[in-house]
C-alpha cells in the first residue's frame, strides 16, 4: 500500500476550515497537521490553492452495466465518477437483467472490483422494477444493499409502496422513489407551461411528481419507515419534504445537478441533450431550488448521470431516450449553486456532496458496512478512511466533448465554464485522479 | 430582408417577418396564374430535386407539395417511412443524412413528433428543409396558404386586387380559431401567421383541448362560441384530432358539435362576409355542418388550390428564389 502526502491545501471541515497537511498510511488517513515532513518513498500530491475534503458521494447514477454497455460501463462510469471527484456511487437498478436479485446484486459488486471508485449497487423495490411484487430485499441487503428503489419507475400502487415500506423498515433499510404519478404525468416529454405549448410537445406539471411526494411521505407517518426522494424537481415537493422532516419523519431529498443549472427554455431547439426525467423547469423552479440547496431543505445532490449512447438521442425530442451525463460535473454545478457574491460554501458543498449522501446510503464509519465497502463522507481525521477529493477553486474547467469519460455524449455542459476543477481524487489511500488525470 | 424566406430553411412561421410573410404571398400570386395555364408548368426549378420525406400518413400535403414541385419543373422524389419501420438503432439522423446523399436539394419533411423537422435541419450539410407538418407544432405552409386565401378573399369581396396589396387585407382583420387547438399543428402556424400580419386573433375551445398558457400567446380566449362568432371576419376551423386522443378531451362528438360545432344555426348569426377556413379532412356533422361547408364564403377549396401556388412559392424561396429564375412566370 501507498504513502501519500497532500501538501499545500486548506482542509474543510465543518467545524472550520484550516491549511493542513494530510498524511495517508495503507488506506487511511493517518496524520492531519499544518506541515508534514514527507516520509521516504511518499507520494506527493500538490493541493496548493486547493481545498481537501471527503470524497464525494453520488446516490444516482446509472452505470448501464449489465444490459447496455454501448452507453456506459461499470469501468467507464466510475473514471467518469473519480475525474469528478467521487469515490462512492450508487448504482441504479434499472440495468438489463433488472438488479432486483442478490445474483446481479454480486455481478455489479464484481464488475466494480477494480474500478476508479467504489459502487454500491441499490436494489429494486419490486421484480423487474415492474411494480407487481416485492422484490428480494433481504438476500440484497445481506450483500450491503442498504437503498432500494424502481427508479427510471414510480411504484404506482401505494399499497404496494406501503408494503415495500414496512417490509425494508423493519430491516432497517431505506426505499428510495422515483416520484411521478403516470396519470398525471400523462406522457409529458417536458415541463407543461409556456414552453411545451409553443413547442407542441406534451408536457408534465410538477404536480405529477408532488403528488406522489405527498402520498409517499403520508405512508412514512403511518409505517414510520425511512424514505428517500429521488431527484426532486419541483419545490412544493422539497417544501413538503422540508416540512415532514420538521415534524421529526425520517426523510431525505436529493436535487439533481441539472435541475439546478438547467431550465426548460433549454429544450426551445428541440435538442435531446435536454430530454430528461423528471424534465427540466422553468428557471424560478431551478433558482428557488438553488436556495432551497443553500437553507438546507435538500440533503443532498445527487447526478442522475444517465448515459445514453447517439442512437438513442438522434431522434425526435419525445422518441430521444430520457437522461443526461452528471458524474464529471456535478460539483462545479453543486459550487455554482453555492456561490453567493463570489463565495462559495465550502461546508455545505462537502454536506450535499459527501456527507449526507454517505449518511444516507449508510456508507460512514459508524454504519454497519458489508460488500466490501470502506467508509466516506467524514471529516478528514485521522483514523478515518482516506477516500478524499482535492478540489481547485482557482481553476475554472470549460466542459470539452474530449474531456468526457463516459462512453455516451449526452453531456448537457458542453461550452459551460464551471468554478472549479478536480485536482486530485484518492481511494481507499491511492490516487484515481492525479492532477486532472485519471490514474485507471 | 433579414426576415425573408429567400435561401432558408422554412421551420417555423415565426422565423418570417411581415414583410417576409408578404413576400410568399406575391411569389405565390405569380404561380397562381401558372396554374390557372393550360399547361400549367414552368422551368424555374429545373434540375433541382425535392424530396418528400413523410413520416407519418399523409395524403393532401404531400401531393400538394409533389404537385407544386412538378409544376416548377423540379425531379420528384419521396420517402414514405411508416413509423412501424422505425426500430431501435436506426436513428432519424441517419436516414436524413442518407437522403441528402441521394442528391435532395429540399426535403419536405412530415413527422408525427414536435420539432424533427428542426432536428433534421442541424443534420443537413447542404439541403434546405420544409416543415409539412411536425406532431402538435406547427404546418407553416397551411398558415401560408390559409392567409393566402383569405387575402384573396377579402380583396375580391372589396373588388380590389390581391396582388401587391400587400398585408392591408389583415389590418384590424378578427380571426376566430375553433376546436382542438391543443393538439393542432395548423392553430400554432395561424396564430403567428395572423398575428404577424397585424390580425387580432380570439382561440375558442373546451378547457380540455386549450393549451396551457394560451394567453402568452398574444391572443383573446373565450369559452362560448356564441359569444365570438359575431365579430368575426375569419373563423378558421379545426379538426378533433381523435387519432391523437383528443376524443377522451370531450365528453361526446355530439356534446362537442352541440356547444363547439359551426351549425346552421350558428352559421346564420356570422356577419354576411364573414371568411370560413378549414385546413381538412373535414368532418362534416362534427366541427362544421354540411350546408356551412358548401357555403360560398367557405373557402375550403379554393384553400386546396391555392395551396399549390403557395407551396411553389416555398420551395422558390427556400432555394434561394432568384428572380431570374421565375422563369416562366410573369
Amino acid at each position: 500500500m501507498t504513502t501519500l502526502v497532500i501538501e499545500g491545501g486548506t482542509v474543510v471541515a465543518p467545524t472550520g476550515s484550516a491549511r493542513a497537511d494530510v498524511l495517508v498510511r495503507d488506506g487511511v488517513v493517518t496524520e492531519v497537521a499544518p506541515r508534514i515532513d514527507r516520509p521516504a518513498a511518499a507520494t506527493v500530491l500538490d493541493a496548493t490553492g486547493c481545498v481537501v475534503g471527503p470524497g464525494l458521494v453520488d446516490l444516482h447514477a446509472h452505470l448501464r452495466e449489465p444490459g447496455d454497455e454501448e452507453a456506459e460501463t461499470v469501468e467507464t462510469a466510475a473514471r467518469a465518477a473519480a475525474l469528478g471527484g467521487y469515490t462512492a456511487v450508487v448504482a441504479m437498478p434499472n440495468t438489463r437483467p433488472a438488479c432486483d436479485s442478490a445474483s446481479v446484486v454480486a455481478q455489479v459488486l464484481e464488475l466494480a472490483r477494480d474500478a476508479a471508485c467504489e459502487v454500491v449497487p441499490a436494489g429494486a423495490i419490486t421484480v423487474g422494477r415492474r411494480g407487481e411484487t416485492l422484490a428480494p430485499m433481504a438476500e440484497m441487503a445481506a450483500l450491503g444493499v442498504t437503498l432500494f428503489t424502481d427508479d427510471g419507475a414510480c411504484v404506482q400502487d401505494g399499497d404496494l409502496m406501503r408494503r415495500a415500506l414496512e417490509y425494508a423498515g423493519a430491516f432497517g433499510l431505506t426505499c428510495a422513489q422515483h416520484c411521478e404519478d403516470g396519470a398525471i404525468a400523462a406522457g409529458g416529454v417536458m415541463h407543461e407551461g409556456p414552453w411545451s405549448s409553443t413547442l407542441g410537445l406534451a408536457g408534465q406539471p410538477t404536480l405529477a411528481e408532488t403528488v406522489v411526494v405527498a402520498r409517499d411521505l403520508g405512508l412514512v407517518a403511518l409505517t414510520g419507515a425511512p424514505l428517500h426522494l429521488l431527484h426532486l424537481s419541483a419545490p412544493d415537493s422539497v417544501a413538503l419534504v422540508a416540512a415532514a422532516r420538521a415534524r421529526g419523519l425520517p426523510v431525505s431529498c436529493e436535487v439533481a445537478p441539472h435541475h439546478l443549472a438547467l431550465d426548460d427554455a433549454c429544450c426551445r431547439t428541440y435538442d435531446p441533450t435536454f430530454r430528461v426525467s423528471p424534465p427540466l423547469r422553468p428557471r424560478a423552479h431551478a433558482d428557488a431550488l438553488g436556495a432551497m440547496l443553500r437553507d438546507g431543505a435538500i440533503d443532498a445532490v445527487a447526478t442522475d448521470h444517465a448515459p445514453h449512447p447517439a442512437e438513442a438521442k438522434d431522434q425526435p425530442f419525445a422518441e430521444a431516450a430520457p437522461g443526461m451525463l452528471g458524474l464529471q460535473h456535478a460539483a462545479g454545478i453543486t459550487a455554482e449553486a453555492l456561490t453567493i457574491d463570489g463565495a462559495t460554501d465550502l461546508v455545505a458543498l462537502f454536506a450535499v456532496c459527501a456527507r449526507h449522501p454517505a449518511r444516507i446510503a449508510r456508507l460512514r464509519a459508524s454504519d454497519r458496512r458489508l460488500g466490501g465497502h470502506t467508509a466516506h463522507g467524514g471529516d478528514v481525521v485521522p483514523g478515518e478512511a482516506a477516500n478524499l477529493c482535492v478540489l481547485d477553486l482557482g481553476t475554472p474547467h470549460t466542459v470539452t466533448q474530449g474531456s468526457l469519460a463516459s462512453r455516451s455524449r449526452n453531456c448537457p455542459y458542453v461550452g459551460r465554464t464551471l468554478p472549479l476543477s478536480v485536482r486530485h481524487t484518492v481511494l481507499r489511500g491511492e490516487p484515481t485522479v492525479l492532477d486532472g488525470v485519471a490514474t485507471r | 430582408m433579414a426576415d425573408s424566406l429567400r435561401g432558408r430553411d422554412l421551420l417555423s412561421v415565426a422565423q418570417l417577418s411581415r414583410d417576409g410573410i408578404v413576400e410568399v404571398l406575391e411569389v405565390a400570386e405569380a404561380f397562381a396564374e401558372v396554374s390557372r395555364r393550360a399547361v400549367p408548368k414552368v422551368p424555374t426549378l429545373r434540375g433541382r430535386q425535392v424530396t418528400s420525406l413523410f413520416f407519418e400518413e399523409s395524403t393532401r400535403t404531400r401531393l400538394s407539395f409533389e404537385t407544386a414541385a412538378r409544376r416548377l419543373s423540379a425531379d420528384v422524389a419521396s420517402l414514405a417511412v411508416a413509423a412501424s419501420s422505425v426500430k431501435k438503432g436506426e436513428s432519424l439522423r441517419d436516414t436524413v443524412e442518407t437522403v441528402e446523399a441521394l442528391g435532395a436539394d429540399v426535403l419536405v419533411v412530415r413527422h408525427r413528433a414536435s420539432g424533427a423537422p428542426e432536428q433534421v435541419a442541424r443534420w443537413c450539410s447542404r439541403a434546405r428543409v420544409v416543415n409539412a407538418g411536425d406532431g402538435w407544432h406547427e404546418h407553416p405552409s397551411q398558415a401560408l396558404l390559409d392567409a393566402f386565401a383569405v387575402r384573396a378573399a377579402r380583396c375580391a369581396q372589396r373588388g380590389t386586387s390581391s396582388e401587391g396589396s400587400g398585408a392591408a387585407a389583415f389590418d384590424g382583420l378578427r380571426v376566430l380559431i375553433v376546436g382542438d387547438v391543443r393538439h393542432s399543428r395548423v392553430a400554432r402556424s395561424e396564430v403567428i401567421a395572423y398575428r404577424t400580419l397585424g390580425a387580432t386573433v380570439t382561440l375558442c375551445a373546451p378547457g380540455t383541448l386549450l393549451p396551457r398558457d394560451a394567453e402568452g400567446w398574444g391572443v383573446e380566449v373565450c369559452a362560448d362560441l356564441d359569444d365570438a362568432l359575431g365579430e368575426a371576419d375569419v373563423v378558421s376551423l379545426l379538426r378533433l384530432q381523435t387519432e391523437r386522443g383528443s376524443g377522451s378531451h370531450v365528453p361526446s362528438l355530439a356534446e362537442y358539435t352541440a356547444t363547439f360545432g359551426l351549425t346552421e344555426r350558428r352559421a346564420a348569426r356570422l356577419k354576411p362576409d364573414t371568411l370560413i377556413t378549414h385546413p381538412g379532412p373535414m368532418t362534416r356533422g362534427v366541427e362544421i355542418a354540411s350546408s356551412v361547408a358548401d357555403a360560398p364564403n367557405a373557402l375550403v377549396t379554393k384553400q386546396v388550390a391555392d395551396g399549390v401556388a403557395v407551396r411553389m412559392a416555398i420551395l422558390f424561396l427556400v432555394l434561394g428564389g432568384e428572380p431570374a429564375r421565375l422563369g416562366g412566370a410573369p
